[in-house]
């Protein structure tokens, strides 16, 4: 029986590429090195809800139809839609997000990841201040300060503590854990923040009064700095700013409870200007926890392609950006859009109440190897292969750097990549014809 | 009994292993609760398991009482999907950014119980 050997993992944006995957009659029959959210979705595609087939919604029931059926319905709605919000592309492979960027272009849609409910701030705070950075591989070497800032990687990047972290034992790490100071900055004692050397419990929605609270410290400006900030006490701000500049190199990770919290970008913003300033000390750097295994790789590919990361307006012909105006969400919310193609993340689940409001009045396009709540709102439902299983393709971690994924067994289902290349050729032919 | 909390929302290991499987029931008893201290819990007269409405200026939802000693006096916690966001704000504050934490919320105990994935996504086709 094959047993392949280092394949990558296409859940989480850690995207561990060091998963050993045994392959028996074209099923997986045992995984290992996987988390419990990798390891679901290995063994778990057997038992899960596929969408077994195409489907088009007719008299409110969805219906098998063929897949040339599917793809003309779907090029219809593109054809006659007068403003579409193409949305997602985040679990699927960079090869299938360029072609989604130039489905976008030709249909002059507004095309959005789903770092519009995710890093899409962190992104804004790097256009305002950069955005210092390191791979992984710098941070198992060298690290020896690490903070969890508004994230838990125990629960949704399971393995990353003993792969590029706290756990993991580098060349200038080799005691592992006993090497790093570890700090978790959160608004509730999770379960990374009971393995953690010192937890700072702040007031939720207070990030940036201890960020710039810690800058002032680090700048020598202690005296402007009061008794309490942030809910915490002036004494424990001064030792984790001790910790942070005493330190041979520093990482802070940082995940939703920064960019979805009070300030959103001006979070990531202000903390990039922290890491400026502690590199007047010592070396430090920022990683954002990235969620769908490749949103790091939709803000390359568009930005290469488009000069933008995400929530690019085609509307005018050209790209045009502006969050905040070109979100998905706040099209949504506007009632803008009178259809859309949702690909590889669900909106259904993930959007506030609003947006999902508006989704469910006008015609939806998914394309998914899962049924999941946007189906339940869909009009036309076009089953793909799942990248990293049946199908190859490149992903960026969440460092930006890019891996192969391989493709480990057969499927009937046409890939991500086939599917929007159907679509495209199916708009152009319909356009050509009226 | 109702009392005001914060609410906020996140990612939960089981949540994560119910991402491609949801319209199983494994993704509803992981996303389908709020948590709250014990303190809080008490307050309300609720048990592990009791239903709980959660309201904000956005909508309701009906959801199970869950205890998380981690969790400050005051703070609920949902962890993301379509139950949240039955509750969440949309506002993007001009950054695209929706309101996923720190949203205002009443919190009292129901007779009602939590509605199922496909149930819950109707309501918005009825609407």
């Amino acid at each position: 029986m094959p047993v392949i050997k280092d394949a990558v993992c296409s859940l989480c944006g850690s995207l561990c590429d060091d998963i050993t995957v045994t392959v028996e009659d074209n099923k997986i029959t045992k995984i290992e090195n996987a988390c419990i959210l990798g390891h679901s979705k290995f063994v778990g595609m057997f038992e899960h809800d596929r969408i077994e087939t195409p489907m088009i919604r007719k008299d409110g029931e969805l219906v098998p139809v063929s897949y040339e059926e599917a793809i003309e319905a779907a090029a219809k709605i593109l054809v006659n839609s007068k403003r579409t919000l193409s949305y997602g592309w985040c679990s699927t492979s960079c090869e299938a997000i360029s072609g989604a960027i130039k489905l976008a272009e030709e249909t002059g849609s507004l095309i959005d990841s789903t770092a519009n409910v995710c890093h899409g701030p962190s992104a804004l705070a790097a256009q305002e201040k950069g955005s210092p950075s390191a791979s992984l591989g710098v941070i198992k070497n060298r690290a020896d300060v690490i903070v969890f800032w508004g994230c838990n990687p125990v629960h949704a990047h399971p393995r990353h503590m003993s792969r590029y972290s706290s756990f993991s034992k580098g060349l200038f790490t080799e005691k592992g854990r006993k090497a790093r100071t570890m700090t978790v900055i959160d608004v509730r004692k999770t379960d990374t923040a009971k393995l953690a050397d010192k937890y700072v419990e702040i007031e939720q929605g207070s990030d940036l009064l201890l960020v710039t609270a810690l800058r002032s410290i680090v700048n020598g400006h202690e005296d402007v700095v009061p008794e309490t900030i942030a809910g915490v006490p002036k004494a424990e701000i001064i030792e984790l700013a001790e910790t942070l500049k005493n330190g041979k190199f520093v990482c802070i990770f940082f995940g939703m409870g920064v960019t979805q919290s009070r300030s959103k970008y001006k979070n990531g913003d202000a903390m990039a200007s922290l890491i400026s300033d502690l590199n007047q000390h010592t070396k430090a750097v920022m990683i954002g926890m990235r969620g769908h295994y490749n949103v790091t790789g939709f803000g390359q590919v568009a930005t290469w392609e488009t000069g933008f990361p995400m929530a690019i307006d085609f509307a005018k012909g050209y790209p045009y950006y502006n969050p905040g105006e070109t979100g998905a969400n706040d099209l949504l919310v506007r009632e803008e859009p009178d259809a859309a193609i949702i690909a590889a993340a669900d909106a259904g689940a993930h959007f506030p109440q609003k947006a999902v409001r508006h989704l469910a009045r006008i015609p939806v396009i998914q394309i998914d190897p899962y049924a999941n709540p946007t189906t339940e709102l869909a009009d036309v439902v076009i089953p793909s292969a799942i990248v990293g299983i049946e199908a190859e393709g490149t992903a960026y971690r969440m460092d930006a750097i890019s891996l192969h994924m391989k493709k480990l067994i057969d499927s009937k289902f046409k890939t991500d990549e086939e599917i929007v290349k159907d679509l495209t050729v199916k708009v152009r032919e319909l356009k050509r014809g009226a | 009994m109702k009392i005001k909390a914060n609410l906020i929302s996140g990612r939960t290991a089981n949540q994560g292993a119910h991402l491609e499987a949801k319209t199983h029931k494994g993704y509803f008893d992981a996303c389908a609760y709020c948590e709250l201290n014990s303190a809080d819990l008490e307050k309300l007269g609720a048990s592990e398991g009791d239903s709980l409405k959660v309201t904000t200026e956005f909508g309701e939802v009906v959801v199970f009482a869950k205890a998380n000693g981690g969790n400050p006096d005051g703070l609920a916690f949902i962890p993301m999907g379509p139950w949240a966001n039955a509750v969440l704000s949309p506002d993007t504050h001009g950054c695209g950014m929706p309101g996923f934490k720190g949203v205002p919320a009443e919190i009292e105990v129901t007779d009602e119980k939590p509605l199922d994935m496909k149930s819950l996504m109707k309501k918005y086709l009825e609407d």
